[in-house]
């Protein structure tokens, strides 16, 4: 192997910029569409387990489709397929106001909505059935034995996978570089491109991933310790 | 809606997209199959691995699934893409830079399943195997990995779901599967819509099949 490592070419020129840049950008994304991602699980996963067939067909078509269908191909159809269909005026927009940033949040947000749905579906039916039967005998309206009984219990057990969950929206918020968001993996990228030093570009990218991840991961088993509802979830023997 | 790009383009997009003949080297079934055959192998052994009472065998194993469960696939992409030509110094196909990614990422996945089946497989099967006089490898492959195997066929299923939804990044470095068959076609007739809504359609119709062969095979076995 022939290769001559160059470190200094990551703090050197505009690396390290381009770098903290990619960063903000992935933290935005994902944060962005996490907040869209759990908006339209707890909206979807919920609406699967009411007793009203037409509400659990439109959320459970939602899922199934959404989930099983690449993301990338969501990336496509949100950034290509979808703005020619929009009114002008609202495309002249879009497109000066970064239209493949959008796309991108629009793609990962309802696609992993989609996947959060199942995980929060798997949490309020593990809780038993006799706690909605107990809430609505106490008086409570479906709409208030779901907000106060079964969802704050509910939620509790969803983090765990829901933790997960979200740490695969944080990766794959990587695919947005084939729309051009100018995200960590594009950076990453550029940085190759602009120095022809790959081993060292991929090197630093997929350290910030790494540490990114097992931080939020360090952190999330603490809070899942600090709000396990006693006796409910037994953390011992698990990772 | 126009759907006259889907029918004239068809034969591209499913024989050379999804299935893999014609004038490319792509198709995603081509990809899908061999990864996920070999990424499964690759993880028995991870996951066995990671079991492994000795801590030189143990640790490199639990390391190497942190590292590929905290990346995303993207990248290691193009890390094999970047360092296989460096290390053997001479070009590789697309298609053995992206078979190599999935089976090494996929691996890690497939390890983690392949520890949890191993787990639930009670401990009184295994001591039972050891009185009988069976060596550990014996008890391993004709004891254990049998009844584990069928403990991890859900989450076996959805793991392979997942990779062949994955093999659609294959086409970030040029391969010809159904998501650049698509693009392609797109570079030509510019009809986006149809056509990424098509091969959604197309994906789908294979991942909802598997899905439902392992729903099956789930109610067969109760």
């Amino acid at each position: 192997m022939t290769y001559t490592f160059n470190w200094s070419v990551l703090w050197s020129g505009q690396s390290g910029h381009w770098l903290l840049q990619g960063l903000l950008t992935t933290l935005q994304l994902s944060v962005l569409a996490w907040l869209l991602a759990i908006g339209l699980g707890i909206l979807s996963g919920a609406l699967r387990t009411v007793p009203f067939a037409p509400l659990r067909l439109a959320a459970i078509s939602y899922v199934e489709f959404f989930r099983n269908v690449p993301l990338l191909v969501w990336m496509f159809f949100w950034y290509f397929g979808v703005p020619p269909l929009l009114p002008r005026p609202v495309q002249d927009w879009l497109f000066d106001h970064s239209a493949e940033f959008w796309a991108a949040v629009v793609a990962l947000g309802v696609y992993h909505g989609a996947r959060m749905s199942e995980v929060i579906r798997s949490g309020i039916q593990s809780i038993p059935r006799t706690q909605f039967e107990a809430s609505v005998a106490i008086g409570l309206t479906t709409f208030q034995a779901y907000r106060l009984i079964i969802l704050p219990v509910a939620l509790r057990l969803i983090v765990p996978p829901g933790t997960n969950e979200s740490l695969n929206l944080l990766k794959n918020s990587s695919v947005a570089l084939t729309i051009s968001v100018a995200e960590l993996t594009f950076q990453t990228r550029q940085i190759e491109t602009y120095t022809a030093k790959a081993i060292e570009a991929l090197t630093a990218g997929t350290l910030i991933y790494l540490v990114l991840c097992l931080s939020i991961a360090t952190i999330m088993a603490r809070v899942e310790r600090h709000y396990a509802i006693p006796g409910l979830i037994s953390r011992a023997g698990t990772g | 809606m126009e759907l006259s790009v889907i029918v004239n383009n068809w034969k591209f997009l499913i024989v050379q997209g999804l299935i893999g003949f014609g004038p490319f080297i792509g198709g995603t079934l081509r990809l899908a199959i061999p990864a996920i055959a070999l990424g499964f192998v690759l993880g028995i052994f991870i996951g066995l691995a990671r079991l492994a009472e000795a801590r030189w065998i143990r640790l490199p194993a639990t390391a190497y699934v942190e590292f590929f469960r905290g990346v995303p696939l993207v990248m290691v992409i193009f890390w094999i893409w970047f360092i296989i030509p460096q290390l053997l110094r001479l070009p590789i196909p697309e298609y053995g830079v992206a078979l190599t990614a999935f089976v090494i990422f996929e691996a890690a996945y497939f390890g983690e399943i392949v520890r949890a089946g191993v787990q639930s497989v009670s401990r009184g099967q295994v001591e039972a195997a050891t009185a009988l006089g069976m060596t550990t490898t014996k008890t391993m492959a004709y004891v254990v990995l049998p009844q584990a195997l069928k403990n991890m066929v859900p989450s076996l299923v959805t793991q392979m779901i997942v990779l062949f939804k994955d093999t659609s990044l294959a086409s970030i470095i040029g391969y010809v599967d159904l998501t650049k068959a698509a693009q392609i076609v797109n570079n030509r007739e510019i009809k986006p819509f149809q056509l990424y809504l098509f091969i959604a359609v197309v994906y789908w119709i294979c991942t909802y099949s598997m899905s439902r062969v392992a729903q099956r095979l789930e109610h067969r076995r109760v």
